[in-house]
């Protein structure tokens, strides 16, 4: 069965059309980047992907079953840019977020189990008590995929995940990104992210172009830099 | 001095618990111009109330309760405009109620009492309301703490996990507009605002922990609930300005703190 699976899919806010005609699918434990200029649909995408918005027309579904159906198995990591610092909130507490679910109201001893666990795994549990305001932008996006993880997701769907993080964080987050044994989908304006190892990528400008991996090496890539659309990476990344 | 004093200390308490709560809760998710918009507003449910001699805690429930639910439409279906449709709200509430005093023959003390309060004045009636109040607040957050939390950290994760946000976020500006309803005869309109979010602000600086930031703004603002009473008591002061400068004195104190 197909990780995820997009067919025909369109979407309009009121009479403009934001995506036309998606297609593209993407197997079980794959590693897939969306990427395009701002204002070209990715976050539209992203939001259609975990079932946010609703299409206008054609279908999203993953593991066969629509976005809102299998919402449980989604793992969704914001940018950590996106929130206030304020609030006094813990680093456990913010990943004990992510055992939550319909019906349940209160964590039991697994759920902190399963937050050690990740914090561990993630190398962050030195900052377990610490409020999420003292820490680098690079702790706090792990602490956000910690959130998601800690739900243990089939499919982990992330936002500009390398965005107002230093060139350090943004290798190490890239790094345990990679190693991820579930399906990951990064939407990013950064190419960045292209060097690694992902098996697709889908270039995101209204239409959508779509380019098979696996390992894929753009600036070698002559394929990927000749396609029409991407012509905003050329300068960057393909040196045309 | 206890007979006259101890109704407003029994209820300063009682609204300080709920300012431990809600107004924690409306000070992490940034909703005190919703809040103003809903004190403020609620002056339309006291003018129906006074024009139609009903009681006017009923009516002023039943219309806050109403501007709670159009604002929690405002801010999730309309959020690019949220701040000046809540602004409108604000208006609107009062505009109401000043119609409905011009309608109504005589002159109207009442309303006056309602705008600027009065906590020594507070009635058996009052503190019963305020009970029943404090005990939903209690038992919501004891149910809802982890949601709640989650929810004004990020709403959109909530809908990841399947839950609701939208309908929680409706609730607590439901419960928003009780605990105003509650405290509006002993603060008043204008001033429920200040008290609402100076001690969680203050509480803020020094948890770490939200449950934390809800137990210290209780507890300060019983200190500055009853120490205005105390002070407006032997001055002969009107007690809730006397409340707010204590507050904010407090407020401007915790600032020397550095984050």
């Amino acid at each position: 069965m197909k990780a995820l699976e997009i067919k025909n899919l369109y979407f309009r806010y009121d009479k403009e059309t934001v995506l036309e005609n998606i297609n593209f699918s993407l197997e079980d434990k794959k590693f897939m980047a969306i990427i395009g200029p701002n204002g070209g649909g990715k976050t539209t995408l992203l939001k259609l992907i975990l079932g946010f918005l609703k299409p206008y027309k054609g279908e999203i579904k993953i593991y066969g079953k629509s976005p809102q159906e299998i919402s449980e198995l989604i793992g969704y990591v914001p940018q950590h840019t996106n929130f206030s610092l304020d609030i006094p909130i813990t680093v456990f507490d913010i990943v004990l977020q992510g055992r939550l679910k319909k019906g349940k109201f209160f964590y039991d001893k697994l759920d902190r189990e399963k937050a050690e666990e990740v914090l561990k795994t993630l190398k962050i549990e030195k900052f377990k008590n610490r409020k999420i305001k003292d820490l680098s932008g690079g702790q706090r996006q792990k602490v956000l995929i910690a959130r998601a993880l800690v739900s243990e997701p089939k499919i982990i769907v992330m936002d500009e995940p390398t965005s107002a993080i230093d060139p350090t964080g943004q290798k190490e987050i890239l790094d345990l990104i990679e190693n991820l044994d579930i399906t990951r989908i990064v939407v990013s304006h950064d190419i960045k992210i292209l060097l690694r190892k992902v098996d697709k990528i889908a270039f995101i400008n209204k239409k959508a172009v779509i380019h098979e991996g696996p390992k894929l090496n753009i600036p070698n890539d002559k394929h990927f830099c000749e396609i029409e659309l991407i012509e905003f990476l050329k300068d960057e990344s393909c040196g045309i | 001095m206890w007979d006259l004093i101890g109704n407003s200390v029994y209820a300063g308490i009682l609204i300080s618990i709920a300012i431990g709560i809600i107004g924690s809760l409306i000070v992490i998710n940034k909703a005190t111009a919703i809040t103003g918009s809903i004190a403020h507003g609620s002056f339309g449910g006291i003018g129906i109330g006074i024009f139609l001699g009903v009681n006017i805690l009923l009516s002023t429930t039943l219309f806050t309760l109403v501007l709670a639910l159009l604002l929690a439409v405002i801010t999730i279906y309309y959020k690019h405009r949220s701040d000046s449709l809540i602004g409108v709200i604000w208006a609107l509430g009062m505009s109401v109620g000043i119609i409905f005093l011009n309608l109504t023959p005589g002159y109207n003390a009442d309303a006056l009492s309602y705008l600027f309060g009065n906590i020594l004045l507070i009635e058996n009636g009052d503190i019963f309301m305020m009970v029943g109040v404090d005990l939903l607040l209690l038992i919501s957050i004891i149910i809802l703490y982890n949601r709640f939390l989650a929810m004004s950290y990020d709403i959109d994760f909530l809908k990841v996990r399947g839950i609701n946000g939208s309908l929680l976020y409706t609730y607590f500006l439901i419960l928003t507009s009780l605990t105003v309803v509650m405290s509006v005869r002993a603060i008043g309109i204008i001033l429920i605002l200040a008290l609402f979010t100076i001690p969680p602000l203050i509480a803020e600086k020094f948890t770490r922990k939200f449950y934390q930031m809800m137990i210290l703004s209780s507890v300060l603002s019983a200190v500055f609930i009853i120490g205005g009473i105390l002070i407006s008591y032997f001055y002969d002061l009107a007690p809730t300005p006397v409340i707010v400068i204590l507050a904010a004195a407090g407020l401007f104190l915790s600032m020397l703190k550095k984050d």
